[in-house]
């Protein structure tokens, strides 16, 4: 396999996860906020795809597979976990800021974390 | 002040990430893998399944997917609770 | 409500949709796939019925205590499953080798056998019902929610 310079997918993660951190840290509204942890869970997933690659590797599956070496299985598992957990996290917090937008009557993080009455 | 303190802790998050990133095995090589490997050998034996990442998921790491599952049903149980109250509010107010 | 083209079309896909993932549910232990991704496909089609019609409309259908008692089942089957092969750890698979689900395949590549793999198949339906039932109770309660009307238990 060619030689892919400078570990190139795992930059590309940290880039991500950077990215979502300057989103969570300096956006006020919590709509964008959200999104931003999604995004650091698509650079988790990532890393965790990338770290388990093995250079020309198969799918681990072995329905007609051809001959070669298999990338890492455990690591995907975890992806798939992840995945999932994300998905929970990501609907518990819509509902959390739909219930504060009911309450405070706007998105602002600013506004919403007085917590008045 | 509050903006500055935010970019310089940003600084230090990405500084930390690259740099951890840079110090990591060369992609498409990882190091130890003895696990995986013995996971892929012996997985259909013992599972009987073809496919490795799903004898992972269900039977090697059962108690992971366990959980994962009751995190799951946590929060279907927590957005039915919070979308809910609507109509008792608006009585009470 | 869109417009009756949209209707049409989607009521025609959602078979479609729903053979789609009960198929890669129940070939979970073959090819890529199992209950989480298999179920995810059918939520994608019960979201493209909430986009075609009314949530009202589908309320009528679907009611939020059927879909709990759903996920609760999955749920328990699963941890039912898990607790089967207590006897030498938990989460032993215990039904490889027996008759219902367990030959063991030849190693190495091959197209594969359904009837393989002990209670992974189980456990595959047991994880598709419980992530079609507790997403499409979050999907119509957001749903619902956003177009005004009672959420119900």
């Amino acid at each position: 396999m060619e030689y892919i310079p400078l570990n190139f997918p795992f930059l590309a993660a940290a880039l991500l996860a950077g990215i979502s951190f300057y989103i969570i840290i300096f956006r006020k509204n919590l709509i964008k906020l959200i999104m931003g942890v999604g995004m650091m869970s698509s650079g988790v997933n990532l890393f965790l795809v990338a770290l388990g690659y093995r250079a020309g590797g198969n799918v681990p599956i072995y329905t007609d597979v051809p001959e070669g070496p298999m990338v890492l299985s455990v690591p995907q598992a975890l992806t798939l976990t992840s995945i999932v957990i994300n998905v929970a996290v990501l609907a518990l917090m819509l509902s959390m800021v739909i219930n504060v937008y009911r309450h405070t009557g706007s998105l602002d993080s600013e506004k919403s974390r007085k917590m008045k009455g | 002040m509050r903006k500055i303190a935010g970019l310089i802790s940003w600084l230090v998050l990405v500084a930390f990430l690259v740099s951890g990133m840079l110090l990591l095995h060369p992609f498409g090589y990882p190091t130890p893998s003895d696990m995986d490997d013995y996971i892929i050998e012996n997985a259909q034996e013992e599972t009987g399944s073809n496919s490795v990442v799903a004898s992972v998921v269900f039977d090697y790491r059962g108690f992971d997917t366990l959980g994962e599952a009751t995190i799951l049903f946590t929060a279907v149980t927590g957005v039915l609770l919070l979308l809910r109250t609507r109509k008792r509010k608006e009585e009470s107010s | 409500m869109l417009s009756k083209i949209v209707r049409t079309v989607a009521n025609q896909l959602i078979l479609f949709i729903l053979t789609f993932g009960l198929y890669i549910i129940a070939h979970g232990h073959l090819t890529p796939g199992g209950g989480f991704q298999g179920g995810a496909v059918v939520v994608s089609g019960v979201v493209m019925l909430l986009v075609a019609f009314n949530s009202q409309e589908l309320k009528k259908s679907l009611r939020e205590r059927l879909l709990t008692i759903m996920e609760s089942t999955g749920a328990l089957i699963f941890a039912i499953l898990g607790f089967v092969g207590i006897g030498t750890t938990f989460f032993y698979n215990i039904l490889v080798g027996s008759p219902v689900f367990g030959r063991i395949p030849p190693s190495g590549a091959g197209p594969g056998d359904f009837w393989t793999a002990g209670y992974i198949p189980p456990m595959n339906f047991a994880v598709g019902l419980k992530v079609i039932a507790g997403l499409t109770a979050v999907v119509l309660a957001l749903a619902l929610f956003a177009s005004g009307e009672e959420v119900e238990e």
